[in-house]
């Protein structure tokens, strides 16, 4: 008996080492606890409340379950021990109506103390998700609307006054610090999640639906987001890039965006951009300013303005581009883009147009 | 040491027993609540698409022709009758009177298996149109399969009394005709909701 | 109802005795011959419940495995980013495969099947209500499971995710994954509901004299409560799986936002289902706990009509909180609230339930063999899992980590912790009972202890997995997302995990052929079943015992009462009453027959070739037709032997004594 119980200590020390090593590594503050605007932010404290209190009452009930478990006194006297009847004769305890009239009155107190948590956590919930939520009645929000694809998203900033210069983007999403912007979330095919931890919680796209969604960042930089609903095979690799702008830096790259497409600068360029008119490319992807206008694929208007490709699954980098014009199966199996079989100086000259295109 | 015992001799009791006390009477409840469930489930469903569609109909649809439906309820309703006295007959271990009335429940179990075919052909609108006329089959074609069965199972029981009419027979019988109430009964809110709620709205 | 003191007042039509009517050698031989089953085909015309019940747990032990073997593969893909394992086809197929096996394949049937064993046993009684019945949905189970992974093995696994959300699952999953997934879900749901029935009626009816409602073992109502569960839940997802299945074969447009039909409804529809789901697998695991609590402390459970009422209390408001899946489909926030409130609500049925385990192991003297040590697991490892679930139900506390790891931890942390832990030491509990021996002690000590620590560290890494902002069902990740590490520590812990998994199959095979000969009654426990020897003979018991008070064997008189008359040579059991269990019928059931397995078959055949063509079924019903009508002659003809046609006059009075006068007459 006391080997086992050496044993199962050194087992539950080992686990608690383990496991303190995991909250040491998560003490980082990352992700959803790492708080950018002011949703996520009142988001985690409300997290860190139900999280403290949930772990008083863990202790609680793990100290009242291991306690009997280990103390000596509250085992049965002697153990039979035949393997074959190993409780046979063991007898079984009188009955004790006084202790358990006791035990009423403690249990029923455990009772109502869980009720009362329970309460309080609810008032929490509640009050923390008000909280989250009163902080996006402002006057005049941005306004962004964002379509879900397998598997990218559609990012357009509309213009209410001049509809034809609303800017078209993919994967990018670039937002001013400081001011509270508003997502129109729709899909055209399945079902996605929007989502950025370190700005706010998610909200699905739905089919058939629009959904709505307010966030503020509150500090410059970028935050990565990915869809969080199971959409197909690259469910994986539908992520995201928030940048955050001071104003000023937002208002000239949404300036930027709403311009077309730049014309080649060198012969190099223009053959690519020949190429690009003269493949199937156009038949999906559009550059405002030339013949390509479909909308099934990411907008490639200003590409190169972007850090990532494939819905920030790789750098934006000539090498990269490349191989994925070449075989974007290998990149993101499954995706709707199909190979592109063109010569090596052709596949050069249209990776140096995508790359002029800021 | 032995503990003196003592016995409960039970040979006396009886093997059958109409109502709750026999097993098949919980198995039956059983199954008709799981089934109740379904059509509970399948209305809440059509009360959903009502609520997030626009009309229901939705236009040019029209609701179903008001005849044949109003028409094959009364006679569904009408065949409680002979259910009711086959159920009578029974607790009465009258199996003369009990076969009589199963074979006239079996007649109406063809005609409203026929009717429906008719109010089928009038639901004014295809499964594969769009939402509203894939429920409204659904509701039908739920009942319909356990009109089918029931009507089955009951020619079945009757084929079976013809053949020898022992004491389980009357507790089959008494449970046959109680679904039957159950499959007639759970039809008339699905005759509101299919025929009489698209044509208030 | 009698109160306490003595049994059942003797209705009229029993007597009291000092001896059987029968010599026990005699009673002995003529019941094994009416209750057990010879000649050919025996094994498939087989409805004892002993032997569907343990049929049904070692069936869902396989999938298990099987299923288990998807997730360390799973888990090598995650352990480290990039992971080049298995692609994403494969990969969707898998936690598809891993989920769905888990909860329909698993978790449901075998706590379904620990209840067709046991419940027959500890009410004191032969055989299920319906034992052909019984039989039917077993089959159906096995030939649910054998054509999931059968086609999983020839690459068309279902890979929709075991919760499948259209669109995804039926326009944009072309081939036949999902049609297959939508049937298979169908005939286990058949053959849970069959499972249902076959419990509440026997738990109803067919309790031994003297076993009062208020008597009735918390094993047994736990068992109750979730099988009422499973009647209201199942249909829920029974039509939802057949709208997919028609949407996608018959263009019905239930789910098509441009004619008419919504996403959400199917959302709606499985989570009506699926939140009461997951108590289907919990409550049954409070039941197991429950019996070896008061085995290993020598004491009843403390508060009896506490435990019931939180068992009740629990199946009601199961089914007011599957919103709480689907906090981020932008629904109301005032309605979400509401389901906030009811998760929370929710709690206080299974504390107090934890609250009075707690009390009864203080007050009790400790017995920690195996099947203790799993439930002290239980409380470290689910109370986790619990308060977890407290956070998901805060509506904003979710829209951050929903749909991520942290939502994986808290299912793990509440199926593994709160279900399997149990079960494991509800196996280790009943092992003896079921086969005759003992598990080693050891071996089964080292078991617990990989896969408790292999449980952690699998599980607990995960909460901060999704807390960092990992989503789930991603086949891989990538490198700058740093999370690595913790994936690492995972797929280190899940194999840690798989190898006490196998010391547990090991212990389990070795000892089933080499354990100690287990007495009738090794952990002198309290309730029925240890009454008879083990295992248990095919008539359950020589004589079906009659019972004293609620703590069954401990209950002052009890091993001194018991039932005599039933006919030795036929398949009766007793029936009572449903609140006092007073006799009442001796009651007649079907025995071996091998129907109900072409009955499944036809079955089968619907379901399969249903989604090829609409003439499948159509087809199918011939068969379908035919073998249930062999199913209904036959049962009247072979056993019912000898009654001839009654003409009986009017009853006078109780019709059930003019109906055997009835027969008598014949
Ligand atoms: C055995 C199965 C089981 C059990 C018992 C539970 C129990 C609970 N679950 Fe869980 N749940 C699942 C299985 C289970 N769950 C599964 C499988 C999913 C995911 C499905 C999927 O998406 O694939 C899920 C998902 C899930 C979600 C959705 C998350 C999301 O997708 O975003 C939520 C949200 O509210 C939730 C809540 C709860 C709550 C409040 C309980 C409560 O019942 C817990 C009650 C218990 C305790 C609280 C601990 C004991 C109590 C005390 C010791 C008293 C003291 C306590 C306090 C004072 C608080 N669960
Ligand atoms: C009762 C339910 C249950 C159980 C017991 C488990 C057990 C385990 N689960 Fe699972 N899990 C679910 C229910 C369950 N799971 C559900 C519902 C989901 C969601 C699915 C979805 O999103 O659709 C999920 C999802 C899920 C994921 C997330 C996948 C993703 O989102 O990408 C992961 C990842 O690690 C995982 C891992 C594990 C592991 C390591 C175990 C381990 O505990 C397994 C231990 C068992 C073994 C290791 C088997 C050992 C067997 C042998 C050693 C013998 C081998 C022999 C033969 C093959 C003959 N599970
Ligand atoms: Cu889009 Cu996942
Ligand atoms: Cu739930």
């Amino acid at each position: 008996m006391r080997t086992a119980r050496r044993r199962a200590s050194a087992l539950a020390a080992a686990l608690g080492t383990a496991l303190a090593g995991a909250l040491v590594l998560g003490c980082t503050r990352r992700g959803a606890l790492d708080p950018a605007g002011i949703q996520a932010e009142r988001l985690a404290h409300l997290w860190w409340w139900f999280f403290w209190i949930t772990a008083v009452v863990y202790v609680v009930v793990l100290v009242l379950a291991l306690v009997p478990a280990l103390a000596r006194r509250r085992r049965l006297a002697a153990p039979p021990t035949s393997a074959a009847e190993p409780l046979a004769g063991a007898p079984v305890l009188p009955r004790e109506p006084e202790r358990e009239r006791r035990l009423v009155r403690v249990v029923t107190a455990g009772g109502l103390v869980t009720g009362a948590v329970l309460v309080a956590l609810l008032i929490a919930s509640v009050h923390g998700g008000s909280a989250v939520s009163s902080a996006a009645f402002v006057e005049s929000p941005l306004d962004v609307e964002i379509v879900g694809h397998q598997w990218w998203w559609e990012i357009t900033y509309p213009n209410t006054d001049q509809p034809w210069k609303a800017a078209t983007t993919a994967n990018e999403l670039h937002v001013p610090v400081g001011r509270m912007v508003r997502l129109k979330l729709q899909s055209n095919d399945v079902i996605h999640s929007f989502w950025v931890p370190r700005l706010h919680g998610k909200m699905d796209l739905i089919p058939g639906r629009t959904t709505w969604h307010w966030f503020r960042a509150d500090r410059a930089g970028h935050f990565a987001g990915q869809c969080a609903e199971f959409c197909g095979l690259q469910h994986a690799h539908m992520g995201l890039v928030l940048v955050a702008d001071p104003p000023a830096a937002f208002d000239a790259w949404l300036d930027a965006q709403r311009l077309p497409a730049a014309a080649p600068a060198n012969a190099a360029e223009l053959r690519g951009k020949q190429v690009f008119e003269h493949s199937s490319c156009v038949l999906c992807h559009s550059v405002r300013g030339t013949i390509a206008g479909a909308r099934n694929a990411p907008d490639l208007t200003h590409l190169a303005s972007r850090g990532t490709i494939a819905a920030a699954t790789l750098p934006n980098s000539s090498g990269h581009l490349a191989s994925w014009v070449r075989d974007s199966q290998n990149v993101k199996p499954g995706n709707a883009m199909p190979p592109n079989p063109l010569h090596e100086e052709d596949l050069q000259a249209l990776v140096a147009y995508l790359g002029s295109l800021r | 040491m032995e503990p003196r015992r003592t016995f409960l001799d039970v040979a006396a009791l009886p093997k059958h027993a109409f109502g709750s006390r026999d097993l098949l009477w919980w198995g039956n409840a059983g199954f008709m609540a799981i089934e109740g469930t379904m059509f509970a489930m399948l209305l809440a469903t059509l009360f959903y698409l009502r609520s997030v569609g626009g009309e229901w109909p939705p236009s040019p649809w029209m609701p179903p022709d008001l005849l044949w439906g109003t028409l094959n309820t009364a006679v569904m309703l009408a065949s409680i009758w002979p259910s009711k006295k086959a159920e009578k007959a029974a607790h009465a271990l009258d199996a003369h009177a009990m076969r009589y009335w199963m074979v006239i429940a079996d007649l109406f179990g063809v005609l409203f298996l026929v009717l429906r075919g008719f109010e089928l052909a009038h639901l004014n609108v295809r499964w594969d149109s769009n939402a509203y006329g894939s429920i409204v089959w659904l509701v039908l074609g739920f009942h319909t399969t356990h009109l089918a069965t029931d009507a089955v199972e009951s020619w079945v029981l009757t084929r079976e009394l013809f053949k020898k009419t022992d004491a389980r027979r009357f507790v089959d019988v008494a449970e046959d005709c109680g679904y039957w109430d159950f499959v007639v009964l759970v039809w008339v809110p699905l005759y509101v909701v299919v025929y009489l709620l698209p044509r208030w709205s | 109802m009698t109160g306490g003191g003595s049994a059942s007042e003797p209705a009229p039509a029993v007597a009291r005795r000092e001896a059987p009517i029968l010599p026990e050698a005699d009673e002995r031989a003529r019941l094994e011959r009416a209750w057990s089953v010879h000649g050919a085909l025996a094994w498939l015309r087989d409805v004892d419940h002993k032997h569907i019940g343990r049929r049904y747990v070692v069936t869902a032990f396989v999938w298990f495995a099987l299923a288990g073997a998807a997730a360390l593969l799973m888990r090598l893909q995650l352990m480290r980013p990039e992971g080049k394992v298995v692609g994403p086809d494969l990969y969707d197929q898998l936690f598809t495969m891993h989920g769905t096996s888990m909860m329909f394949l698993f978790a449901v049937p075998v706590m379904g099947g620990m209840g067709i064993y046991l419940v027959p046993l500890m009410v004191g009684t032969r055989n299920v209500a319906f034992p052909r019945l019984n039989a039917l949905g077993y089959y159906l189970f096995l030939i649910a499971g054998l054509m999931l992974w059968g086609s999983f093995f020839v690459g068309m696994g279902p890979d929709a995710g075991w919760f499948a959300y259209v669109p995804l699952s039926t326009a944009f999953s072309p081939g036949k994954r999902v049609d297959l997934w939508a049937q298979l879900i169908s005939l286990t749901e058949i053959s849970a509901l069959i499972v249902a029935v076959e419990i509440i009626v026997t738990a109803f009816k067919q309790r031994a004299p003297g076993m009062t409602l208020d008597r009735m073992p918390l094993f047994v109502w736990a068992q109750v409560v979730t099988q009422f569960m499973v009647i209201f839940a199942m249909p829920a997802v029974m039509l939802g799986t057949t709208f997919i299945a028609l949407d996608r074969l018959v263009a019905t447009q239930l789910f098509n936002y441009t004619e008419g039909g919504d996403a959400l409804l199917w959302q709606h529809l499985f989570w009506f289902f699926g939140h009461p789901e997951v108590y289907i697998i919990f409550i049954p695991a409070l039941g197991f706990v429950s019996s070896i609590v008061a085995a290993s402390t020598r004491r009843p459970v403390f508060g009896y009509p506490a435990m019931v009422a939180s068992l009740v209390a629990t199946g009601f408001v199961a089914f007011g909180l599957w919103v709480h899946h689907m906090f981020t489909t932008g629904l109301p926030q005032l309605g979400e609230s509401f389901f906030t409130a009811a998760s929370m609500i929710i709690s206080i049925p299974t504390g107090v339930q934890i609250f009075c385990w707690l009390a009864t192991i203080w007050t009790g003297r400790l017995v920690l063999r195996v099947p203790m040590l799993y439930v002290f697991g239980f409380f470290s490892t689910f109370v986790i899992g619990g308060l977890t679930g407290v956070i998901l139900a805060s509506v904003p506390i979710d829209t951050q980590v929903h749909d991520t790891f942290f939502v994986v931890a808290h299912l793990h942390y509440v199926l593994i912790g709160g279900a399997i832990f149990p079960l494991l030491g509800a196996v280790v509990h009943w092992f003896p009972k079921m086969t005759g021996r003992m598990t080693s002690e050891r071996l089964g000590r080292w078991s617990f202890a990989f896969v408790f620590t292999g449980f952690h560290l699998t599980f607990f890494p995960m909460h901060l997995l999704g807390l960092y902002g990992m989503p789930r069902r991603v086949y891989t990740y990538l490198p700058q997302r740093g999370w690595g590490d913790l994936n690492f520590l995972s797929t280190v812990g899940s194999w840690v995990l798989g190898v006490g998994v196998l010391l547990f199959v090991v212990n389990a095979l070795w000892s089933m052929f080499a354990g100690a000969r287990a007495g009738a009654d090794p952990w002198a426990a309290d309730t029925l079943e240890w009454a008879t020897e083990s295992p248990p003979p095919p008539y359950g018991f020589l004589h079906l015992p009659i019972v004293t008070g609620r703590e069954g064997l401990w209950s002052p008189g009890a091993r001194s009462a018991f039932v005599t008359g039933l006919d030795p040579d036929k398949t009766e059991l007793l029936v009572t009453n449903l609140l006092d269990a007073e006799p009442e019928l001796r009651y007649f059931v079907a025995g071996p027959s091998i129907a109900p397995l072409f009955t499944a078959l036809s079955i089968a055949f619907v379901f399969a070739t249903g989604m090829f063509t609409p003439w499948g079924p159509v087809v199918g019903m011939v068969p379908l037709f035919l073998s249930l009508l062999g199913w209904i002659v036959k049962s009247e003809d072979g056993e019912r032997g000898g009654e001839r046609p009654s003409t009986a006059s009017p009853p006078a009075g109780d019709d059930a004594a003019a109906l055997s006068a009835a027969e008598a007459a014949g």
